[in-house]
């Protein structure tokens, strides 16, 4: 018998080079892509040479200017899509071609065999979006066009790679989950669409010009690529990849899961009430604390940063548009119990979306944004010279005592959803685990949030006006 | 040594295996029969640890297939239904990367990787890429990658499927000579003369569940009954008018002559084959009428179709 594997992190490397090995001999993998690769940077030096030409024409070289580095974008992107089905068959493919489970039978751990896989998906994306983006500044150089400067190449070079990464572990992931190559291209969309979404939102930002935000989407994207990764080895499973042959979508197995864990062994609503919905706030207690204290210091962000660019607030509002809208009073503005009621629930579905997107971190931004807000709005009164304490006091409090505790709790079960995710069950499949969290979060919502926003929403429409109209803002 | 109790996998609401037992020790080799289907390939799967059993357990060299399982695929060596080979890799590529997975020292896989590739007469196409052998030469590979870590057990899937009578032989003798070195040794095969020819023991598996196992011998006996016997001989069996030993009955005239069915050949035969000289019968030929394994697995699949 072989001594153990000497070098555990060279194991990796291992798998990683035979894949990339296997690759670069086959020139139907390679030639596609080198050749797509080599074509779309001409293209794209084409269109900023027209633009550039266009642009300084009408006086507006501004547009030319930020239309080079967002090239450089997409001329990054392109090949990181097209290679992506070297991910996204990286598991199921070799499931299909029979090769997996000598694999599998072998003393590879379970994250050295991902992480080989990752790596060696990786790899050639990146060489091919790298190469991308060296032909077309080749071609900008030869063409004479001014190369955006250090900083918007570094942050562009870096948000590629942070998306190839993200776009290899979602492939990857994908693969550990489908039952076929076909299945698993089909399913890419899942990652393409969104991605060209986030493109879109970044081309508007590098367009705007709004650093600070893209460098801010660099370590949102680097964060989500993490957490995928975290949840592929997880939730890799060498039994769920070889006994999956084919997967029906069981609408009633997925029901039948989802109400055993919403009722969680309850005999009746009471018992339910009593017995289910408080052992999952007692399970949510460390992620509750944990968004209070952070919803605190969003408050406190919101408010100081309002403050601190408050005359730049104050000049961008049309003249009179805030001191009009305190001077007429709160009791003006009347909106339903239904439309408060609404809302509110809206939000917090969105956050649930968002959170099970992203395992949990889009749920929790939107969480913070909604703190924040919170601040921002009581420095906007601070500013107009009414105590941000009494507003707090009477406007917000005495229906905010609910309404926020519905949304930290809702928002709890949506950071569970990720925190679960990303720890190992080797028990339970990926859809298992999924199901039992939303669970979660729907028992929380059904036995608490509701109820909470119902009475939230009945403060918010009779009680706060009066609070308000009648104790800070007397008109 | 291979040892399971009670072990079992369900896929959702069938059992796939069902309460197998069995023990395979050191200088053995069982043969596990059954249809497509039974859950040969889903045991295997739990003995490499692979799945996890839903109930039950199963120790491979010592390590619990559920709680040890980098143990147990250390210790284990599988061939596989399907060979799991990588096309565009040569022969010996492919060996050296799983002698890198089993952690084996440069010297010492380039080593065994030319033995095996040698002894499976592969040598010669060792350097070419794999997508250009034969069946039976992918066959050998995979056989040869299952034995590069010389593991202490192993689990063979159909080993001689696709090669030609002089390979099968090859690879009988290979694994012959691994029981020799005290390999344990599990073979999943639909080749029943390969099975008679090469184990000490045989388990049929049906829909999951072990329905017998044992020597090829007690197995005869328990599902076909006792042995039969045929004599030849220079005269007429009735002319002879002898009385039968304790245990023999007399069947009727076979083909070259009289049968019969002893129920202990080691005391009767002896016994009755001196009656025979004593009576000066000339005696040709005695023989046990041969019994295939084939005719065990058929009876055994007959006796649990008829409840």
């Amino acid at each position: 018998m072989a001594d153990r594997p000497r070098n555990q992190n060279g194991v990796v490397w291992l798998v990683a080079w035979r894949e990339l090995r296997d690759q670069l001999r086959d020139w139907r993998i390679v030639f596609p892509m080198v050749f797509l690769t080599l074509i779309l940077p001409f293209l794209a030096d084409f269109g900023a040479m027209l633009a550039l030409d266009f642009t300084t024409k009408y006086g507006t070289p501004l547009i030319a200017e930020r239309l080079v580095p967002f090239l450089l974008m997409v001329v990054g992107y392109f090949p990181i899509t097209v290679s992506l089905v070297i991910a996204l068959e990286s598991f199921v493919g070799e499931k299909e071609r029979g090769t997996i489970e000598p694999l599998l039978a072998s003393p590879l751990k379970d994250w050295q065999l991902y992480l080989g896989k990752l790596l060696a998906s990786t790899i050639t994306p990146l060489f091919t979006s790298y190469l991308g983006i060296g032909v077309y500044l080749l071609g900008l150089i030869y063409q004479g066009i001014a190369l955006p400067d250090a900083n918007r190449m570094a942050q562009t070079l870096i948000l590629t790679t942070v998306q190839a990464f993200l776009m290899v572990s979602g492939a990857l992931l994908i693969s550990t989950q489908a039952t076929s190559v076909r299945a698993s291209n089909l399913m890419a969309s899942f990652i393409v669409i969104p991605m060209a979404i986030l493109i879109q939102g970044e081309s508007i930002m590098l367009f705007w010009g709004n650093d600070q935000i893209l460098w801010l989407a660099v370590l949102g994207v680097t964060i989500l690529a993490v957490l995928l990764v975290r949840v592929g080895v997880a939730h890799f499973q060498r039994e769920a990849l070889l006994g999956r042959e084919i997967d029906v979508l069981n609408l009633r197995w997925i029901g039948r899961t989802f109400w055993r864990n919403f009722r969680a062994g309850a005999a009746n609503p009471w018992s339910w009430y009593r017995d289910a919905v408080l052992h999952t706030v007692r399970k949510l207690r460390a992620s509750f604390w944990a968004l209070i204290l952070m919803g605190a210091g969003s408050i406190a962000f919101g408010y100081g940063w309002v403050l601190d660019n408050s005359q730049d607030i104050l000049r961008a509002l049309p003249s009179g548009e805030l001191s009009g809208l305190f001077a007429a009073g709160m009791p003006e503005v009347s909106v339903s119990f239904a439309f408060i009621w609404g809302h509110n629930l809206r939000a917090i579905l969105v956050i649930l979306l968002l959170g099970l997107f992203s395992f949990g971190v889009l749920g929790v931004l939107m969480y913070l944004l909604n703190m924040g807000v919170i601040g921002a709005v009581l420095a906007l009164f601070s500013v107009q010279g009414a105590s941000p304490v009494l507003v707090a006091l009477y406007g917000i409090l005495p229906h905010g005592v609910f309404e926020l505790a519905g949304l930290i709790l809702s928002s709890a079960a949506i950071m569970n959803i990720g925190i679960v995710l990303v720890t190992p069950r080797p028990q339970q499949t990926l859809g298992e685990v999924l199901l039992e969290t939303i669970a979660d979060w729907a028992r929380v919502g059904v036995g608490l949030v509701l109820p909470l926003l119902t009475i939230a929403a009945a403060i918010e429409t009779w009680v706060t006006p009066e609070l308000l109209s009648k104790l800070i803002l007397p008109g | 040594m291979i040892q399971t109790e009670d072990l079992s996998k369900k896929f959702g609401d069938t059992w796939a295996v069902d309460g197998v037992s069995l023990e395979v020790r050191p200088g053995q080799i069982l043969a596990l029969l059954g249809q497509n289907g039974a859950g040969k390939t889903t045991t295997v799967r739990m003995l490499t640890s692979i799945l996890a059993p839903t109930r039950g357990w199963a120790r491979i060299a010592g390590f619990d297939v559920s709680r040890e399982p980098e143990g147990v695929r250390a210790s284990v060596g599988v061939l596989t239904e399907q060979h799991g080979l990588y096309l565009r890799m040569s022969g010996v590529e492919y060996l050296d990367f799983y002698g890198q997975v089993y952690g084996l020292e440069a010297g010492e896989r380039t080593k065994r990787a030319n033995d095996w590739l040698e002894y499976f007469g592969l040598a010669e196409a060792a350097r070419r890429p794999i997508g250009q052998y034969s069946k039976g030469m992918r066959q050998k590979l995979a056989l040869a990658r299952t034995l590069l870590h010389d593991p202490p057990v192993l689990l063979l899937d159909e080993p001689t499927s696709a090669m030609d009578p002089e390979s099968a032989q090859l690879v009988r003798r290979a694994i012959a000579s691994l029981r020799s070195n005290q390999r344990t040794i599990i073979i999943c095969t639909h080749n029943l003369v390969e099975a008679e020819m090469l184990a000490d023991r045989i388990a049929i598996i049906y829909r999951g569940r072990l329905l017998t196992s044992g020597t090829v011998r007690e197995m005869k006996r328990d599902l076909l009954g006792p042995p039969e016997y045929e004599l030849r001989m220079d005269r007429e069996w009735q002319a002879l008018g002898m009385p039968l030993p304790q245990g023999m009955t007399y069947l009727g005239q076979g083909t070259d002559g009289p049968r019969f069915r002893v129920l202990d050949p080691e005391q009767a035969n002896p016994l009755f084959l001196r009656e025979l000289m004593k009576r000066k019968a000339g005696i040709v030929s005695m023989q046990e009428l041969p019994r295939t394994l084939e005719q065990v697995y058929l009876a055994a699949m007959e006796r649990v179709k008829n409840g």
